[in-house]
């Protein structure tokens, strides 16, 4: 019970990076390749949020008089991430747009039916 | 074989990475300069949420290299998927339920004023213009969804997305000429804390920012909705 | 509420995994929407409110819309 109080938005984020990467490995499809780029983006962004995190702290916004400044929890994780949930939709639909291009080109999904890109 | 490849890469990864998890604390303090960011954030700047203020005041330049690859990104996807042929409209799509179409008329002008209002009290609440953009766009998608048929105006999205990007520079040059002479210094009065006319230049760089990163989405979901065969 | 969390975190992880069987796109598009949206729960618990706004609005939703709009385009099936 300890460990998972300790470990437990470490375990998710590990998990999520985990089932990314292993889509990312081991599938052919484009589209279920770009899915896996985006779990692997969501499990950063919680690790990142979660190292940030400090015990009984508060979200660092001083929306009321009376909130002490040393029990907030740490911004920079915080504005890192909405930084790079931002630029990750826009790597997502640019890999989306090229994935629809190779479609078109191809007529197939799967990366093993196009000749030129065999490996 | 390429399944059995990749499992062992992610076995050898998963160890690394889950050895050095362990070695990070979870729930102590860390940063220096996140306590230095709480400590004097409102005299700096004036706003009250510390993640706004640096986002746009200490980091603002950051955030302005990120609209640019917003922006960029955006531009790609156009050139990848123009084809010679030009655009044709949307052919084959069904035409949407009596539930959407009617629900879209009473929501497409409540779901703007949230937008605007998550992005005009960026620094007093949760959230700011990237957000309050992305629920722009979501609010045009509502559109294309319940009526195919309808287009975006782009000559009016483009004019929307240049004007606000050259807004956010020029109030970045602006600071060159007055207040502290850095690249998007403060030079507006910076208010009473908690109220909306406060922390200067902030509030008009996330109007700013919502406006592009809305028109900028709402651009991308019209791109790609385009049958170009 | 550790126990909470606990499952939030089980759930979040069954539907990656979802993700990664279906072979049905449009259901491991679904699930991976899922994913974000219980992952911006947890920022919320995490005391990160902007991020919680900014995975909801843009995570969960502009980036399922445009996966369907994407796989309506191209093939539904993975072969």
């Amino acid at each position: 019970m300890s460990f998972l109080h300790d470990y437990v938005y470490y375990i998710g984020a590990f998990g999520l990076v985990a089932i990314g990467l292993l889509i990312i490995l081991v599938k052919r499809n484009l589209i279920k390749l770009i899915i896996g780029l985006s779990i692997l983006d969501t499990g950063v962004n919680m690790f990142l949020i979660s190292v940030g995190y400090i015990r009984r702290g508060t979200a660092p916004i001083f929306s009321r008089p009376g909130l002490e400044p040393d029990g907030m929890v740490d911004p920079v994780p915080q504005a890192l991430v909405l930084t790079a949930i931002v630029i990750g939709v826009a790597i997502l639909a640019l890999a989306l747009a090229l994935a629809v291009r190779f479609y078109k080109t191809y007529g197939t999904l799967d990366l093993r039916k196009a000749k030129e890109l065999r490996w | 074989m390429r399944a059995t490849v990749g499992l062992i890469l992610l076995a050898v990864i998963g160890v690394g990475v889950g050895i050095s998890l362990l070695a990070i604390p979870f729930g102590a303090p860390k940063t220096e300069i996140g306590d230095y960011y709480i400590e004097n954030a409102r005299e700096d700047t004036g706003a009250t949420n510390v993640v706004t203020s640096v986002v746009v005041g200490y980091r603002a330049f950051d955030t302005l290299g990120e609209v640019t690859v917003l922006f960029v990104a955006a531009l790609g996807l156009g050139a990848v998927l123009a084809t010679a042929g030009g655009k044709r409209g949307r052919s084959g799509v069904e035409p949407a339920s009596l539930i959407l179409s009617a629900g879209n008329i009473f929501l497409f002008p409540l779901i703007l004023l949230f937008g605007a209002y998550i992005f005009t009290h960026g620094h007093l609440t949760p959230g700011g213009g990237f957000q309050g953009g992305a629920v722009i766009a979501s609010a045009f998608l509502l559109v294309y969804l319940s009526s195919p048929g309808k287009r975006i105006n782009e000559s009016g999205a483009s004019l929307t997305e240049s004007v606000s990007g050259l807004v956010f520079v020029a109030i970045g040059l602006l600071g060159l000429t007055h207040g502290t002479h850095y690249f998007l210094a403060n030079f507006l009065p910076k208010g009473a804390l908690n109220t909306l006319f406060s922390a200067g230049i902030i509030p008009v760089i996330y109007c700013a920012i919502g406006l592009k990163v809305g028109s900028e989405l709402a651009g991308v979901v019209d791109n790609l909705m385009e049958e170009t065969e | 509420m550790i126990i909470i969390v606990s499952l939030l975190v089980l759930a979040m992880l069954t539907a990656a995994v979802a993700a990664l069987i279906y072979r049905d796109l449009l259901s491991a598009v679904i699930a991976s929407c899922l994913v974000s949206l219980l992952a911006s729960i947890l920022f919320f618990f995490l005391q990160a409110p902007d991020v919680a706004m900014a995975e909801a609005s843009i995570g969960a939703a502009l980036v399922t819309a445009i996966f369907v709009i994407a796989i309506r385009r191209t093939k539904r099936y993975e072969e």
